[in-house]
């Protein structure tokens, strides 16, 4: 696959993050209960990130952040070869928190779909809310994301990727053709 | 890029397994140990699978430690005890799990008074087969969740010296777990009566195995001592004069203890028997990772599972 066009680049990200930063605590009307829950890989990264902005915006503000490992807890783990899975960090108890997911990129629907059944083993959340960098289309699910950093009208064919400081690269999301 | 599945269908010893692979199923257990703390220690990875217990020799901790690998990964478990069964009633070992294959299982967990018995099954059938303990062979999960508490309690395997100790000559987990330390770098002691420590094992691993016959000399600045059971059952052979002699020569005491690093670890894989090859004292002291070890084997059996039971579809990769 070659590399068709750069989606975002670090500054763009930042300004999305800051903003969708904004739009949560406007939304929740502060951090009261508030908590971040991050899908592995990626996901967690900016969900730490979003947690940063957030302290910074509302002073005192400290939201707890998890990240969930959704590998046990996928639709097709059935039907394809195992993938070597994280262990999820859940510090915190979920019961009764208004718990914002944060992922990459949302595409099919069937990851958050995932990441919600995973979330519930650990208790009852009062809301789940989900926050992405990118939303590229093509849901097979009825999900919908409440924090959207970009909308990008992707081909199938095409394959949006993500790429972090904190995974070893440099912040972009780039699409392949 | 970092290995994420296993070559093999089955998991007969870890004398096949690759250092990497026994990392990626030590790194796989870690999640699952995750998982099996929390208050749900349940997901759904094995939806719609069938696993089947199959012991031809009495167990209830390794069996009760698979099926509830299984049944904590949402796989459907059949436990099958062979008193219970036809093998009574004279059909073959290949017969049997012929049998067992039509019913449309996953995996096959499979523990046999007889060496070599699991990887027989393992070529006749299409299933995953696990071994769980095949007579003097090798016991690979057991090995694993040994390495699994050494590693999460030292946080490395490379370059430890563990002893173990025991009637080797009788022993799968001493087996096992002179491939799994030597594989990942640890140095192995062996320490036995001299009618129960083959010192051909020295060859499996050169320069990496040493045999002993005092126990002083193998705990003497040992990272963990990894005690065998003495299997009573075996004592109408005469390996050794009396229980009590065994005992006096090398039962691990806190005073023999002492001659070992300061916070060794001390491993059994049970059943204990107190007073014979481990003092109470020991058993339940603070060097004692002897429980951890059940509860990680749960975690590391997950793993084992979780990695085999993918394997069906190997062409569908990620």
């Amino acid at each position: 696959m070659n590399e068709k066009a750069v989606l975002l680049d670090a500054k763009d990200i930042d300004r999305a993050l800051t903003r969708i930063a904004h739009e949560i605590l406007e939304h929740n009307k502060g951090t009261q209960g508030l908590a971040l829950v991050g899908i592995k890989m990626r996901g967690d990264d900016l969900a730490r990130r979003l947690a940063q902005k957030i302290a910074r915006i509302e002073p005192g503000g400290e939201v707890p952040v998890g990240g969930l490992d959704i590998s046990f807890y996928r639709d097709d783990v059935a039907t394809r070869a195992p993938k070597a899975a994280q262990a999820s960090q859940m510090d915190f108890a979920v019961d009764g928190k208004k718990v914002v997911l944060v992922d990459d990129v949302l595409f099919t629907g069937r990851s958050t779909r995932a990441a919600i059944a995973a979330l519930l083993d650990y208790g009852r959340p009062a809301c789940i809310q989900l926050a992405v960098l990118v939303d590229r289309g093509h849901r097979e699910f009825p999900i919908h994301a409440d924090y959207v950093g970009k909308n990008a009208p992707t081909a199938l064919r095409e394959k949006v990727k993500v790429e972090l400081a904190e995974q070893g690269g440099q912040d972009r999301v780039v699409i392949f053709e | 890029m970092a290995l994420t599945r296993l070559k093999s269908k089955d998991l007969l010893g870890l004398e096949e397994l690759s250092p990497e692979e026994i990392a990626l199923i030590l790194d796989q257990a870690a999640s699952f140990k995750e998982v099996v703390q929390r208050p749900v220690k349940k997901v759904p990875a094995l939806r719609g699978k069938t696993v089947v217990n199959l012991f031809f020799e009495p167990s209830t901790r390794t069996s009760t430690s698979f099926s509830l690998a299984a049944t904590r990964l949402s796989a459907d478990v059949v436990n099958i005890a062979t008193t219970a069964s036809s093998i009574t009633k004279g059909e073959t070992l290949l017969d049997t799990v012929r049998v067992v294959e039509a019913m449309n299982l996953s995996v096959l967990i499979m523990r046999h008074t007889h060496s070599g018995s699991a990887a027989l099954v393992a070529k006749a059938l299409k299933a995953s087969v696990v071994n769980a303990g095949d007579g003097m062979h090798e016991h690979p999960t057991q090995g694993l969740l040994d390495l699994y508490t050494i590693r999460e309690h030292k946080g490395r395997l490379e370059g430890l010296e563990v002893a173990v100790i025991g009637d080797i000559a009788h022993s799968r987990v001493a087996r096992s777990n002179i491939w799994g330390l030597t594989k990942l770098g640890a140095r192995v002691r062996l320490c036995g009566p001299a009618t129960m420590l083959p010192r051909e094992l020295e060859k499996l691993a050169p320069g990496k195995v040493k045999c002993f016959t005092r126990i002083e000399e193998a705990v003497e600045g040992a990272d963990v001592v990894n005690m065998l059971r003495l299997q009573l059952e075996r004592q109408k052979r005469n390996l050794f004069p009396s229980t009590r002699e065994y005992s006096r020569l090398y039962c691990l005491t806190s005073e023999r203890l002492k001659l070992a690093q300061p916070g060794c670890l001390v491993l059994h894989p049970g059943p204990m028997n107190r007073g014979i090859e481990i003092s109470s004292g020991v058993a339940d002291g603070v060097q004692s990772a002897i429980t951890e070890q059940v509860t990680n084997g749960v975690a590391v059996r997950m793993a084992v599972l979780y990695l085999l039971a993918g394997s069906e579809n190997p062409e569908v990769a990620a």
